[in-house]
């Protein structure tokens, strides 16, 4: 058969995405698509951290008033306020581009084989990143409607310390956590979470073409060591107070 | 019919550069104006497709594989041989030229092998412009090997797969073009038929081999680059797809066809294990270093090899040569092993192989040492054959892997049909009756990137602009000849498959026109091929259309060609009545059982034309002239 | 090996006319295989069989059966040129499979890869994305001597590394996307390391990028599928080495 050569050839392409910016085209290439998969996630992976270190306080045992202090902190410096919409950004971003990502990469093999034997090769949670995903999503709204929504637009109970009157958002926690299901619930949202970073964070490195042979044994041992740690102290907050809590 | 070489006169050594300043150029706003068909995607259609193209050429290229890169020169292991001394060791192009003349045994042309010399080194600087990874020392600069048949360094090399790196070389330079529109590039196309008009070819007809659609391509040139002829065979170390019937239709259409019973068979590749048996596996020949051949002493010892002992063991070759051994030459060590074999002492299921064994190697130097040398071969011995080499001594035989006949060509690579070139392993014109090791890359890439660009000008420039129509009354006529020889083959409704033919014709050539032939064996072979060719009309089973993918039909249509070629070399190895380098003819022998030319009665390219259907072919004679260098014996006693 | 008998095996293999044909999977039983064969060596006498009853053999692509050429690219048991590591489909024999095992056999399934008959592929997608920057440009004549730019050695040996890449495929097959990085970026890689290669890194990069994305391949989520399926076992640094200079292209080209 006569190979019909370039249908994409480099200048011609050049001439007909003229008006679209390098910008533009870049960020819609998969190469492009990937890094900001890569970039948000990255940001995301330190929010955890952060999120991670307020959330301690919660096991200092004070009534609670570290965590209503730090909660009251968050909710109003104006710093944080400004990162929490780059945070907010983030996750939408990350989201949008995973479906965008997914659904090219699924037409990519319109047919799929009878017989796969995929596991020999590739990681489960490498190859189910999007379902991995999914389940934190949903468990990202349980929890924002749980505590972000209440924190921000629900009636809330108050405390005081030193004559300051805050809203106490210890006792909304405990309250939650006091409940077996709801500990479930978190602790498997961490499973999922921890299989998500697992993949995911040095994945993010090898898309941004971080690859070398001093560095990458040691992201990835970070990598494995963080998706192991920084989900197991989360996981560990509810199990911690169920049982302080019903004691 | 006489045959004119067109050697330039002059110096040898200045005959390339005078020819070049003689040829006539054509000016690069007319380049645009001609157009040339390249049949073939290996080192030499490739590499003369996107060489022409740069030139301003329109060209179109075609190749019966998915994609250009996949040309069997893909498989050559070793290397590429220039002389470039790098190695501060005495080579020079005249060193190089000298090695080829004598490693041919005496029958190339010395204008033509000195040309390839001269351009050997240009063939390195290009190839590593285009980034093809050579192997390199500590310095950063290029690595050189030594081969067989030659006393200096002088092989480039890419660990052991230097074909593949060079034909992608080729293969990018050609994309590059295909992407500036000089090229238009046709896969899974098949080349079916020559069409000469007016005496010059002018275009050919091809089959689309995923729809069966034939069409006509018209163009100014033809070249034919496509590959050698050893799967007349049916095994050998080609690929399952190399074909001879672009050749042999050329052949066909007026082309002469030269030196066709110079095949080189090479001694060390894994053995056939089954009737099933579908191709064969070089080894690379550096196993003979720290490998000792050797039979059973006794026929039809059916011991296990570490259950004979020493002194039952017949080390044929260190006996028989004591003072080269294991290292005698490809085709002395590829006789020798057929010879024990015939004597009922070949080893394995089918008592066709020898053994290469390294256990003394292993006890002298260690199997670490043995593994850093040889690790992958052995590695892909023991993944074919399921065997470990290190414990059990490997089993090898000889086995067909490149034909140095091809189309007659004079120094410009032009057939005896004007506007018909052939290159590469296609033509005949350098390796006379032997080639040596890492030759065949440097001949492809000569051929491609520095002969034919020069010498095409030269015959274009006397073309008109025009090209003839497509619609032309030939190409209508070859149409419906290449539509009928199809309806043909799928019309005998027999019994008998492609295959069972081809396994038939290649034992056949094998036992008769293989390693050793008799005068008396040709003759009967002759009656065998000419009686097998008849059945194939008459009893081949076929299926399909010729208007689909029809695997069936593509093999059939290959097969009756090579039914016709394995004739042919009979008929010249029968011809010629003495031995030189890969044919040997048992009359014909030393005392000592080596190849014995004679020079005074077969010095020359035998060179036939074909006469019509059934008829006996017509033998032209090219004297070779021997101008610079002395003729003599080859000894390895 | 004398004593070992021949193998009867049940295959489950995929059927397909044409472009157009639906195709699905048809099993047939092939009997006293012998365990010396090689895999392609059993579908020819599969093949004979057919041809004998009067049915259409099996298409399927092979050629140097070497190992070396790329042609041959089968789907055995879920796994792209079957079970063996490091091995083209034309290199794997008959002795890595028990007497009674069934075998499937599917063709590369991807987009950019459209079947055209049986097991046989159309692979010209990874002839455009070579020939949308998969070269130096260079034209022949005008190279200088081969050993005027020293290469170090551990650069000519990892640009040799990307350069092995036998565009089988199997990379496209192995991974749930159907995605042709590890094809791409080998040919990037390779070069772009080498000084020769320098002149047009960006350019090329940004082309051949462009063009894997126009012929549909999925993108990359890192897996490692394709590197661990690939016959020639190229690494993912490559991957990594033509995300980094994509990302340089993108940010430092004048290409607006």
């Amino acid at each position: 058969m006569q190979q019909n050569f370039l249908r994409y050839n480099f200048e011609s392409n050049l001439e007909y995405l003229n008006d679209m910016s390098w910008l533009t085209k870049t960020l819609s290439s998969s190469l492009g698509r990937k890094v900001i998969m890569s970039l948000t996630g990255l940001f995301l992976i330190i929010f955890l951290l952060v999120h991670l270190i307020g959330n301690l306080q919660l096991l200092k045992d004070d009534g609670g008033q570290a965590f209503n202090i730090y909660a009251k902190f968050m909710t109003t410096n104006g710093l944080i306020k400004v990162s929490s919409y780059l945070l907010y950004a983030t996750f939408l971003i990350h989201i949008v581009y995973s479906i965008i990502l997914t659904r090219v990469n699924r037409s990519a093999r319109p047919s799929s084989y009878a017989y796969s034997k995929p596991s020999g090769s590739s990681s489960l949670s490498s190859r189910n990143m999007g379902i991995l995903g999914t389940v934190i999503f949903i468990f990202l709204v349980i929890h924002l409607q749980n505590f972000w929504y209440q924190m921000k637009f629900g009636s809330m109970p108050m405390t005081s310390y030193g004559g300051m009157e805050i809203k106490d958002l210890y006792r909304v926690v405990a309250e939650a956590f006091s409940q077996w299901w709801y500990v479930v619930v978190y602790v498997t949202a961490m499973v999922f979470l921890a299989f998500h970073l697992s993949h995911g964070f040095q994945s993010a490195f090898q898309t941004l073409g971080i690859n070398h042979k001093k560095y990458t044994p040691f992201i990835q041992k970070v990598g494995l060591a963080y998706s192991i740690v920084i989900p197991g102290l989360f996981a560990l907050i509810p199990i911690y107070m169920f049982f302080t809590c019903n004691s | 019919m006489k045959l004119d070489a067109k050697i330039p006169e002059g110096d040898l050594s200045e005959k390339w550069s005078k020819h070049k300043f003689n040829v006539k150029l054509v000016n690069p706003a007319n380049k645009r104006k001609y157009e040339v068909i390249v049949v073939g995607t290996g080192l030499a259609g490739a590499s003369a497709a996107a060489s022409l193209a740069e030139l301003g050429y329109n060209v179109k290229a075609f190749c019966f594989q998915d994609s250009p890169r996949r040309a069997h020169s893909i498989a050559a292991q070793g290397g590429i041989n220039a002389s470039k001394n790098y190695q501060n060791d005495g080579d020079s192009v005249y060193r190089l030229f000298y090695d080829t003349i004598k490693g041919g045994d005496y029958r190339s042309r010395e204008a033509n092998v000195h040309r390839l010399a001269e351009v050997s080194g240009n063939i390195i600087d290009q190839c590593v412009a285009q980034g093809v990874p050579f192997a390199r020392d500590y310095g950063g600069l290029l690595d050189n090997r030594s081969f067989g048949g030659a006393q200096v360094s002088r092989t480039f090399y890419a660990r052991g797969q230097t074909g593949q790196q060079l034909l992608l070389g080729a293969y990018s330079a050609l994309s590059r073009q295909v992407a500036a529109g000089k090229v238009k590039l046709y896969t899974r196309t098949e080349m079916m038929d020559v069409v000469i008009i007016d005496g010059k070819a002018q275009g050919i007809i091809t089959r689309d081999l995923v729809t069966g659609k034939i069409e006509s391509h018209s163009a100014h040139a033809v070249i034919l680059a496509s590959g050698g002829y050893g799967n007349v065979f049916f095994l050998s170390t080609n690929a399952m797809g190399s074909n001879a019937s672009a050749a042999w239709r050329a052949h066909k259409k007026g082309a002469l066809f030269a030196n066709p019973c110079f095949t080189q068979i090479h001694p060390t590749c894994i053995p056939v294990h089954g009737t099933y048996q579908s191709k064969l596996t070089l080894m690379s020949e550096s196993l003979r270093n720290d490998g000792r051949v050797w039979v059973p002493k006794k026929a039809g010892d059916k011991r296990k090899p570490n259950d004979i002992p020493e002194n039952e063991r017949d080390y044929y070759l260190e006996r028989k040569y004591p003072s080269f051994g294991n290292l005698v030459p490809r085709d002395v060590a590829s006789r020798n092993a057929k010879y024990v074999c015939d004597e009922g002492r070949g080893v394995g299921e089918t008592g066709l192989a020898v053994y290469l064994d390294f256990s003394d190697a292993i006890k002298r130097d260690g199997e670490d040492t043995i593994s850093a040398k040889y690790g992958n071969l052995f590695e892909m011995y023991e993944k074919i054959t399921g065997e470990n080499p290190y414990k059990v001594p490997m089993k090898i035989y000889p086995a067909v892997h490149y034909t140095m006949g091809g189309l007659w060509v004079d120094y410009n690579l032009m057939t005896s049909v004007p506007g018909l070139y052939a290159l590469g392993e296609a033509n005949f014109s350098d390796h006379g009756a032997n080639r040596l090791g890492a030759s065949a890359l440097m001949q492809g890439l000569a051929d491609g990137y520095f002969v034919v660009p020069y010498t095409i000008g030269d015959y274009l420039s006397q073309m008109p602009y025009e090209k003839v129509s497509n619609d032309h009354a030939e190409f209508q006529k070859a149409e419906t000849e290449v539509r009928e020889r199809l309806n043909k083959l799928l019309s005998v409704n027999g019994k008998k498959t492609v295959d069972q033919f081809h396994k038939e014709l290649g034992l056949i050539i094998w036992d008769y026109c293989g390693m050793s032939r008799t005068a008396e064996g040709l003759k009967e072979a002759k009656e065998k091929v000419q009686k097998l060719r008849e059945e194939y009309w008459t009893n081949l089973k076929t299926i399909g259309t010729q208007d689909e993918l029809n695997i069936t039909l593509e093999k059939a249509y290959r097969v009756a060609d090579f039914m016709e070629l394995g004739e042919l070399m009979i008929d010249d190895a029968l011809n010629r009545n003495e031995s030189c380098g890969g044919h040997f003819r048992e009359e014909y022998q030393t005392e000592e059982g080596e190849a014995k030319r004679d020079d005074e009665n077969y010095s020359y390219v035998a060179a036939w034309e074909y006469k019509g259907e059934n008829m006996q072919e017509e033998l032209h004679k090219e004297e070779l002239n021997f101008e610079n260098v002395q003729l003599t014996q080859r000894s390895y006693k | 090996m004398s004593e070992a008998k021949g193998m009867n095996l049940t295959l489950k293999v995929w059927r397909q006319k044409n472009a157009s044909d639906k195709g699905k999977m048809v099993t047939y039983q092939v009997s006293d295989i012998s365990p010396d064969m090689s895999f392609l060596e059993m579908f020819d006498v599969l093949n004979e069989d057919l041809l004998q009853k009067g049915e259409d053999p099996i298409t399927f692509d092979h050629d140097c059966r070497e190992g070396i050429c790329g042609m041959c690219s089968m789907y055995i048991n879920g796994k792209p040129h079957g079970p063996l590591d490091g091995t083209t489909t034309c290199q794997l024999h008959m002795r890595n499979f028990k007497d009674g095992d069934t075998i499937y056999v599917e063709p590369w399934r991807a987009k950019a890869f459209p079947v055209l008959k049986d097991l046989s592929v159309d692979r010209t997608s990874f002839d455009r994305i070579i020939q949308a920057g998969g070269f130096i440009s260079i034209n022949t004549g005008n190279a200088p001597d081969a050993n005027e730019i020293p290469i170090p050695k551990d650069i000519a040996d990892e640009a040799f590394n990307a350069a092995t890449c036998i565009g089988c495929g199997a990379c496209v097959a192995a991974c749930k996307n159907a995605s042709a990085m590890l094809f791409t970026a080998a040919k990037v890689s390779q070069l772009s390391m080498l000084p020769q290669g320098k002149a047009e890194k960006k350019k090329r990069v940004e082309a051949m990028v462009a063009q894997m994305d126009e012929e549909g391949f999925g993108a990359c989520t890192n897996t490692g599928a394709c590197s661990a399926e690939c016959p020639k076992e190229i690494s993912l640094e490559h991957i990594a080495r033509m995300n980094r200079d994509y990302l340089n292209a993108k940010l430092t080209s004048d290409n607006v």
